[in-house]
């Protein structure tokens, strides 16, 4: 770099002669100040090509192939699009597809609502805020695994205290004592997993939406104070302009990441009772690894990386829009 | 403000404290109730109306690394000395190599804008995006094919590129929010660009690194179903190895287990403490800065 670099930017950069470039040869070309950004680049994208991408191509040829990964050196044989017509005409993978939306929509839905409240609970100063904040931030940081074995033992029909207090409760309500069981149905069971999944994801909404809140001026509100606005037109006015962009984010977000749900039903239910709680990626775990049905393994695979791709491109077009709104004063 | 209103402000803040206490108490009484049954007996942990006093034992956290299998034989290890050691060792390597790739690639990103940026940076996030199930299927049958499959070398690698696009967003998003006219000023004086990333934008993010790591530690450390496929016995983490035993003989021992869960969890618990300021970015990949 010579002393006189431009001070604005650097991309643009000191003109370089062509026989100069040539005297420092090729490690001079590979330096050059225009090939900086790229050579910053390439060590991380050749990583995830090699561990990430090649794979996922290497599977999305398997999609067109009979394979099975038990027998790595039977070669693959050809089926075409028969894999995809298998899947989209099964009624069994459509099964799985409502059973994880059942859950997306529950578990999505009440984040949504208790993460909001606790954001409300916690958008004032008070003492020890920080500390109780902390206690109720702690779920979400944990493994999704973890969780799911938590609630494999509050679930535990003889020793569970989840049963046990619901057997106290119904005790003390009707007078009748009788064993709670909680996994045992369908619709219990997909409750579970939602009760469970909304409990470690709340937080996560709570701390978006706070971050909304903490960024509504304060003179806003002593404005509406002095115009008397009722507590309901404050809100729907001032606060929720402010967090509606994030509440979206965070609407997305725990979509695309709830759709995806498989350590917990895997620990918690291992998709029982029957495959009433299997979602699509336990199911997608099943046929690969249990049924090793490779081929048809990663055309489902295929199917589902879709459905992620679109939520993604929606999920970063409304951050690219938060940013963009940055007359909206949220920032 | 007068000494009245003070103290006015002093009781409904306490109030709001006291409501608080009790709903932040309640939210995190599933985690509470863990730690306390891996302190108890097998009498107390099973015993209903449950126990919240309760003569503290520290006999189920040595049964987690020791025990006997037969009655009345010696106690014999029981492997999680290495689990956790695994644990540790994969986490640790796989994210600083990560930090290193990601933090070349984020001033890359950040600095030196190339044609076509956005695509790079919605590819590394897609690639975080995807479900790891997806990505499961054909790295197991190609590192069988390689003979990577329970190797560390083979876990390591793959959860370095699990690591990246989390460590490039995070660490770009640092970057980002850095004053420029100071690196220009120095670019004004003579600075080459080498000086300029190692003597002004590195010092200024050390913190932003230290959390990117740290964060990128839990994530590695809570990662379920890579270790569940790719790992033997001699490479295997704590949530694979939890989650087999979970159905076993072990599965009914309730101190046990707990006492288990709260050696796996309260590293993750004390660190989301230290990391509560930087939390909203992470668990955004850098995508939402307070």
């Amino acid at each position: 770099m010579t002393t006189t670099a431009p001070f604005q930017t650097s991309d643009t950069t000191i003109a370089v002669t062509p026989a100069e470039r040539s005297a420092r040869g090729f490690l001079g070309w590979l330096m050059a100040p225009e090939r900086r950004g790229a050579l910053l680049i390439t060590p991380a994208i050749v990583t995830l090509v090699v561990v990430n991408i090649f794979p996922l191509l290497w599977s999305y040829g398997l999609s067109f192939f009979s394979y099975n990964a038990k027998y790595i050196t039977k070669p693959p044989r050809w089926n075409g699009l028969g894999n995809y017509i298998d899947l989209f005409t099964d009624p069994e993978v459509w099964g799985r597809f409502q059973n994880t939306a059942v859950i997306v929509v529950g578990s999505v839905f009440l984040q949504l609502v208790i993460g909001f409240l606790l954001a409300l609970l916690f958008a004032k100063e008070f003492p020890l805020r920080r500390y109780l904040l902390m206690l109720v931030l702690a779920p979400m940081m944990l493994s999704l695994s973890a969780v799911g074995v938590f609630f494999r033992l509050f679930y535990e029909p003889t020793f569970g205290f989840i049963p046990r207090s619901v057997q106290a409760i119904h005790f003390w309500l009707t007078g009748v004592d009788e064993p709670v069981v909680i996994l045992d149905t369908p619709v219990k069971a997909t409750l579970a997993i939602v009760f469970a999944d909304a409990w470690m994801w709340s937080p996560f909404v709570m701390l978006l939406v706070l971050a909304g809140l903490v960024s509504v001026p304060k003179y806003l509100y002593e404005a509406a104070e002095i115009d008397r606005a009722s507590a309901w037109r404050r809100f729907s006015t001032i606060t929720f302009p402010y967090i509606r962009s994030l509440l979206l984010l965070a609407l997305l977000f725990r979509t695309i990441e709830t759709f995806k749900i498989f350590d917990v039903p895997y620990v918690l239910t291992e998709g029982g009772p029957g495959t009433s709680t299997e979602t699509v990626s336990v199911y997608l775990f099943r046929v690969a690894f249990n049924y090793f049905r490779t081929g048809s393994a990663s055309a489902l695979g295929y199917i589902v990386l879709f459905g992620v791709i679109v939520l993604t491109s929606l999920y970063l077009y409304a951050i690219q829009a938060r940013g963009s709104a940055a007359a909206e004063p949220s920032d | 403000m007068s000494k009245r209103d003070i103290r006015a402000v002093g009781i409904a803040g306490w109030g709001r404290t006291l409501g608080a206490a009790i709903i932040s108490l309640i939210y995190f009484f599933p985690v509470l109730f863990i730690i306390l049954t891996a302190f108890k007996t097998r009498q107390d942990a099973l015993a209903w109306p449950m126990k919240f006093i309760f003569a503290p034992t520290l006999s189920n956290f040595v049964s987690v690394f020791f025990r006997t299998s037969v009655e009345g034989g010696d106690a014999e290890a029981t492997g999680f000395g290495l689990y956790f050691f695994n644990s540790v060792f994969i986490g640790g390597t796989s994210v600083l190599l990560a930090l290193i790739i990601g933090t070349a690639a984020a001033y890359g990103f950040s600095r030196f804008p190339l044609r076509g940026n956005d695509t790079y940076l919605f590819m590394i996030l897609t690639t975080r995006m995807m479900p790891p199930i997806i990505a499961i299927i054909p790295i197991f049958v190609l590192f069988r094919i390689f003979g990577l499959s329970g190797t560390y070398v083979g876990i390591i690698a793959l959860y370095t590129a699990f690591n990246l696009p989390f460590s490039v967003w995070m660490v770009k998003s640092f970057f980002d929010d850095l004053d420029r006219d100071i690196e220009d000023a120095a670019r004004m004086d003579g600075s080459g660009e080498w000086r300029v990333f190692k003597k002004i934008c590195l010092p200024q993010v050390y913190a932003g690194l230290a959390a990117t790591f740290v964060f990128a530690v839990i994530l590695t450390w809570n990662e379920f179903v890579f270790a569940l496929m790719l790992t033997s016995p001699e490479t295997r983490t704590v949530p694979a190895q939890i989650v087999r035993t979970i159905g076993g003989s072990m599965g009914v021992d309730w101190g046990l287990m707990s006492a288990l869960e709260t050696l796996f969890i309260i590293p993750v618990v004390l660190v989301t403490f230290a990391l509560q300021n930087q939390l909203l970015r992470g668990v955004t990949f850098g995508t939402i800065r307070r």
